[in-house]
């Protein structure tokens, strides 16, 4: 996994970016790890910057949505930024909406809507 | 050889691959990273017959789908990518020499699945095709075809 | 020699041909001086016989015929000059396959001139000319097609492009105002379109307003609930405004749910949203 993705903690808050060439074991683990760095750094968000991934199919959709949810679960806010136009198309088109899944146009946005939200420690 | 089940919801033309078509890329898919290879191969073929981006990321979307699927339940199997600078389309075949699927018609369905998935990768690569054939045959493998447009 | 007969006859009479050619135009009603002058008719003719003439003179071979290859290229590139010069004005394909077609006419008349020799048949001749100058009309024809299928192209791509139009409101804020009939493939233009601005605007609220969309079938209402949805996958906000009543109790008959979007019944109502979503408050400067 070392290269198709990374974990950074800034300001308590988790950047996920995820590369292009993932593939389902990497993506897997990535959420193995995710968990377990949200907890133990008692991470306040997660950001999830999919800018550079290539393609959403249903199994990386599905990954996405049950990070949100282990997010949400562990009382970290989970957005998702950098859907880029087409691949937002073809995710709907498939008929993966998403709709537990937070949003925001950029990684900017993302951290401005954690710090302003109240239940957002 | 003859088909047990096929599900042909837009046929494609005869013959298989098109005359005017040419061999782009073979791509054996046998682990998880053969599917990424295998998906990034189609998507240099859509640039190759100049597609925009919107068509590029629809068919590499339905054939992830599709390749993941050869991996996971068909044990494996082969892609074979064909270009087709005429038509300005890319073909992609899928075969795989897995259980095979008892009733085709029925796992295109949204919703269907034999696996852990969502089951909406079937109908979804449908949807995301220009032209789409899936045959089967239990205990002997399974068969997609898929064809997009620039 | 009856090959060199034809180039030789086209190329001593040629005035003469012309002229009768210009005639036929005439008289069969293909001068159209509505759509362009005498001189002009006169000069597409012109243009046309001058690189058959000049081509039959370098030894381009009847026999041989064949419009595609090298030998006719200047025959090819005048016949498609006048071609396309009619066809924006206006001109139907019947007609510019008709102008080519009576330059038979003046030729036949002149086959007589070489009858008596041994080898001499009128008939090869006929055969010879029909075939050559058929291949023309008929390569004429299609570009005809082609330049209106060009046309026709350009037209849907400007219609779509203005039917779909994407309208800054205010910073952060777009619009995308839908009116007339929404069929899947102007559905899709729209979701594209409205994706695309959001990017390029960095917008952060989108409101769709289907005020001039005047009936809606489930298979719309699905394309609208889908563009809202990939809007929210971009990050960004939706609201669907201008849903009129019937268009809200049709959503309801069919079963669309629109859970998850915001729905207004204004233009207005969804601007007034928008704004105080951004931030914005507008006030009355007079009170």
């Amino acid at each position: 996994m070392a290269h198709s993705a990374g974990l950074f903690l800034v300001d308590r808050i988790m950047l996920v970016t995820i590369h292009e060439d993932i593939n389902d074991s990497d993506i897997v683990e990535l959420q193995d790890q995710l968990a377990v760095k949200v907890h133990a750094k008692g991470a306040r968000g997660i950001v999830i910057d999919i800018s550079a991934l290539d393609i959403v199919d249903t199994f990386v959709g599905r990954i996405i949505a049950q990070l949100a949810g282990i997010g949400s679960i562990l009382d970290a806010p989970t957005f998702v930024v950098g859907m880029r136009p087409a691949v937002a198309m073809t995710l709907v088109e498939l008929g993966m909406t998403l709709p537990d899944v937070r949003t925001a146009r950029s990684l900017g946005h993302a951290l401005a809507q954690l710090r302003d939200s109240p239940t957002i420690g | 050889m003859p088909w047990h089940s096929c599900a042909i919801l837009q046929p494609l033309d005869d013959p298989w691959p098109p005359a005017s078509a040419v061999l782009f890329h073979r791509q054996p898919i046998l682990t998880e990273s053969d599917v990424v290879l295998g998906r990034q191969a189609v998507g240099r073929a859509m640039a190759e017959v100049g597609a925009r981006e919107v068509r590029r990321i629809r068919l590499v979307t339905a054939v992830s789908e599709i390749f993941r699927n050869a991996l996971r339940y068909g044990g494996g199997g082969e892609a074979v990518i064909f270009l087709d600078r005429v038509t300005k389309a890319v073909l992609v075949e899928c075969r795989d020499n897995g259980p095979g699927i008892e009733d085709t018609a029925l796992a295109m369905r949204d919703g269907y699945t034999s696996g852990k998935g969502l089951g909406m990768g079937l109908g979804g690569a449908q949807r995301l095709t220009d032209a789409f054939e899936l045959h089967s045959r239990p205990n002997e493998g399974t068969r997609v075809r898929m064809m997009s447009r620039a | 020699m009856p090959m060199s007969f034809i180039q030789a006859l086209i190329d001593s009479k040629g005035e003469e041909i012309l002229e009768d050619w210009l005639a036929t135009h005439h008289a069969d009603g293909l001068t159209r001086r509505d759509l362009f002058s005498d001189a002009q008719g006169r000069q597409h003719a012109k243009t046309f016989f001058l690189a058959l003439q000049s081509t039959l003179n370098r030894g381009a071979d009847i026999d041989a015929f064949n419009l595609a290859s090298d030998a006719w290229a200047d025959v090819r590139a005048a016949l498609a000059e006048v071609t396309r010069e009619r066809v924006k004005r206006g001109v139907a394909p019947a007609e510019i396959a008709g102008f080519f077609l009576l330059l038979k006419y003046p030729l036949f008349d002149r086959l007589g001139a070489g009858a008596g020799t041994e080898e001499f048949s009128v008939v090869e001749q006929v055969s010879r000319l029909t075939r050559m100058i058929d291949a023309i009309a008929v390569q004429a024809m299609s570009l005809c097609i082609e330049e209106r299928d060009r046309i026709i192209e350009r037209q849907r791509t400007e219609m779509l492009e203005i039917s779909t139009p994407v309208v800054d409101l205010w910073e952060r804020v777009i619009a995308v105002p839908l009116v007339g009939t929404l069929d899947s493939v102007r559905a899709q233009e729209v979701m594209e379109n409205t994706l695309g601005a959001i990017v390029d605007r960095e917008a952060d609220i989108v409101i769709v307003d289907i005020t001039g969309v005047p009936t809606i079938d489930t298979e719309v209402a699905h394309h609208l609930l889908r563009t809202a949805a990939a809007i929210r996958l971009m990050g960004a906000e939706c609201i669907i405004s201008g849903i009129s009543p019937r268009i809200a109790q049709t959503m309801v008959h069919l079963g669309v749910s629109t859970n998850g979007v915001t729905t207004r019944a204004s233009l207005r109502a969804a601007v007034h949203d928008a704004f105080q979503r951004v931030g914005l408050t507008v006030v009355n400067a007079k009170a």
